[in-house]
């Protein structure tokens, strides 16, 4: 279909050939929030607590019990782990799952799902997964309906222009994104906001350090 | 299957008011939409509000259009060189018939018998579900508002919530029908939980899935598509072939333009900081979604607005529906009496120019011209300005025909231009004016003029002329200080 490349390409070409040209100069939009790292950690908690996100604040080296801890509650059994998960953050109880390459039925299958992140953006409540190491392919943190992600202090920035570059070696590695704000929902139906369609139903998030 | 089709004005005589006349009818329908609009006001008010910069990102957002626009080929061209080199192959289609063609074909060979769909206009602008019907492939909408608007049979009457006319009972009663459920209760989360079982074999069993996209990023050949529900998510990770329509209108240059826009469309369309999933991929990765990625370039009409100095950011929307939401005519006509998948006044600005005025040329006078559009649009759309434009091309292409030159429109106008043009001619108007309205005029007004002119009258009042008109006032006072 060259002659259609072609051809609408050409009559782009005619449309905007009279268009002014020059640099584009952007408007002065926030570029940073400019808060405290604690008062960061606040926003970005209450952020998620607004989506129904239940957060919990602990040190790094608590992930592990808290994790525990909290999947229990929950009455999770089946845990999956994706690749290059780290070895402190395993929980213990549920059976733990790892990505062997499963087919979308058997991940159906799996009671819950345990990953990392590569952001948090506090002003929007955001996280974003990568598909680095610790979070791995898209469908393991999708079919599973309950979702337990780990965010490091560290990794929480203020607003989205400060995440870009953080998020901009992955794109270019050719690895997709998956910006995740709370758990899935719609307001289809007469607008009432309901919790959980398709993605994961429960998202709780463990923010350390 | 439901087939989305839409009539046209120059064939059924019906336009914008008269559908609006029955539309208005009907007080279920526009309770759902009043609610609706008065709910995403409030919403879309409290997230943009909070941001101090809301403004500079509105500008923002305006400026990288007007650059994505102005170098729009080489945009195109950088996406496709992109998208390739990640493994994804690009298509070109010139209009809708071609883009159905390549679709059709392209699911075909993947030997699909059924394909799951994300919420998608711009596949509902083509066509597509009626041509996939017709090749033998059952396209299952996923979205759950499109689901309803599928299984129902009916035509979406919102952008952003297509099935905001139906109510709980209405689609409890579509379900049950469609599922073949024998109980279903009507509350919202039961509903909701019916359309996950419903669709969630069909997610783990689908071989294809076609998409549309919010963003196609030049630089990188990623596309970007923003939802709620985990469909989306579903759609574009689970199958082996994925297929995507971008209208041509739809690139970025760069994925940093992306840190505007991603504030901007959630906060503007559902009112929240940020919709539940944002999807970004690029090509086709190893290990990781589907290994077959095809990105569908649709013209069908944009290259021609673009050409338009006036009409081309029409092609700046981003589809966030906030301006149907903010109209006082869209509050109360609803979104079927617009006879389009773009509704409101973004949709009285585009549909005329992709389908043709004699297709939708009523849509143009669709609106008060109140501005609030303009100022709610998250890109700066000046869509009163474009919406005049547009009447002057209507009034423009009727006074190209003959019967256009001789209608009572024209000959009333031309007879105004010339009375406007010569003031002896106006002063014989005004006089004559003047004795003629005695009969109808009450108080000052008139509300009643006999057929002919009884069009202005049926809705509307107007002021009588004064005893004395103003150059006849001047004159008498001539050579007083």
């Amino acid at each position: 279909m060259s002659g259609a490349r072609e051809a609408i390409l050409g009559s782009v070409r005619r449309a905007t050939e009279r268009m002014p040209t020059g640099v584009v100069e952007l408007p002065g939009y926030r570029r940073a929030l400019g808060l405290d790292p604690a008062a960061l950690l606040d926003r970005f908690a209450e952020r998620l607590k607004d989506y129904d996100v239940t957060v919990l604040r602990v040190p790094e080296a608590q992930i592990a019990t808290t994790a525990s801890a909290r999947i229990a509650e929950r009455g999770i059994r089946t845990l999956l782990i994706p690749p290059e998960f780290p070895e402190a953050w395993r929980p213990s109880g549920p059976t733990l799952v790892p990505d062997s390459g499963q087919g979308a039925r058997e991940l159906n299958e799996i009671g819950g799902v345990m990953a990392g992140c590569c952001v948090g953006i506090a002003e929007s409540g955001t996280i974003v997964l990568d598909a680095g190491p610790g979070q791995g392919r898209r469908a393991l943190t999708l079919l599973p309906d309950y979702f337990l992600c780990v965010v490091l202090a560290r990794q929480v920035v203020g607003l989205l222009p400060e995440a870009m570059p953080r998020l901009r070696p992955a794109i270019d590695a050719g690895r997709p994104l998956t910006f995740v704000s709370g758990p899935s929902a719609t307001a289809d139906i007469e607008l009432n906001r309901v919790r959980g369609v398709h993605g994961p139903r429960t998202l709780d998030v463990i923010l350390a350090g | 299957m439901s087939a989305v089709t839409y009539e046209t004005e120059a064939l059924t005589g019906r336009d914008f008011p008269e559908r609006a006349r029955e539309e208005l009818r009907d007080s279920q329908l526009r309770g759902n939409i009043r609610k609706a609009t008065t709910t995403i006001r409030a919403k879309t008010a409290e997230v943009t509000g909070e941001l101090p910069d809301w403004q500079d990102l509105r500008r923002a957002g305006q400026a990288i259009k007007r650059e994505a626009m102005r170098d729009l080929a080489r945009n195109l061209e950088a996406l496709e060189a992109n998208v390739s080199r990640a493994g994804g192959k690009v298509h070109w289609a010139r209009d809708a018939a071609e883009a159905r063609w390549i679709i059709t074909n392209l699911a075909q060979a993947a030997g699909a018998e059924m394909v799951i769909k994300v919420k998608s206009m711009t596949t509902d602008e083509i066509g597509l579900n009626p041509a996939l019907a017709a090749a033998g492939i059952r396209p299952i909408e996923t979205d759950l508002a499109d689901m309803i608007v599928q299984l129902g049979h009916d035509t979406p009457s919102h952008i952003l919530v297509p099935a905001i006319h139906k109510n709980r009972a209405e689609i409890r009663e579509i379900f049950m029908r469609a599922m073949g459920l024998d109980h279903l209760g009507d509350q919202p989360t039961e509903l909701t939980a019916a359309a996950r079982r419903y669709l969630r074999e069909r997610f783990l069993s689908a071989e294809v899935a076609i998409s549309g996209g919010n963003f196609g990023i030049a630089d990188t050949g990623t596309i970007c598509v923003l939802e709620s529900e985990g469909n989306g998510r579903m759609c574009l990770s689970l199958p082996r072939v994925l297929i995507t329509l971008l209208g041509i209108e739809k690139v970025l240059p760069r994925f940093e333009d992306l840190e505007v826009f991603l504030q901007l469309l959630p906060r503007a369309s559902t009112g929240e900081r940020m919709n539940p999933y944002t999807n970004l991929w690029t090509g086709v990765r190893e290990g990781d979604g589907p290994q077959e990625f095809h990105l569908v370039l649709l013209d069908n009409g944009r290259s021609r607005i673009l050409a338009d100095p006036v009409a081309r950011e029409t092609l700046h929307c981003i589809r966030c529906s906030r301006c149907l939401n903010v109209c006082p005519v869209y509050e109360r006509t609803g979104g079927h009496a617009y006879n389009s998948m773009y509704q409101g006044p973004i949709g009285a600005i585009l549909t005329p120019q992709l389908r043709g005025f004699a297709e939708a040329g009523s849509l143009p006078y669709a609106s008060t011209l109140c501005g609030a559009c303009f100022e709610a649009c998250p890109v700066r759309i000046n869509i009163p300005q474009i919406l005049i434009h547009l009447r002057g091309e209507v009034v423009r292409e009727k006074q190209a025909t003959l019967g256009g030159r001789l209608g009572a429109e024209n000959l009333a106008m031309q007879g105004a231009l010339a009375m406007f043009e010569y003031p002896a001619l106006m002063g014989l108007a005004q006089r004559l004016g003047r004795v003629g309205q005695k009969a109808v005029e009450r108080d000052g007004r008139i509300d009643w003029l006999p057929p002919g002119l009884s069009g202005w009258t049926a809705s509307r009042d107007m002021p009588a002329l004064p005893p004395q008109s103003f150059r006849a006032w001047w004159r008498s006072r001539r050579g007083r200080p």
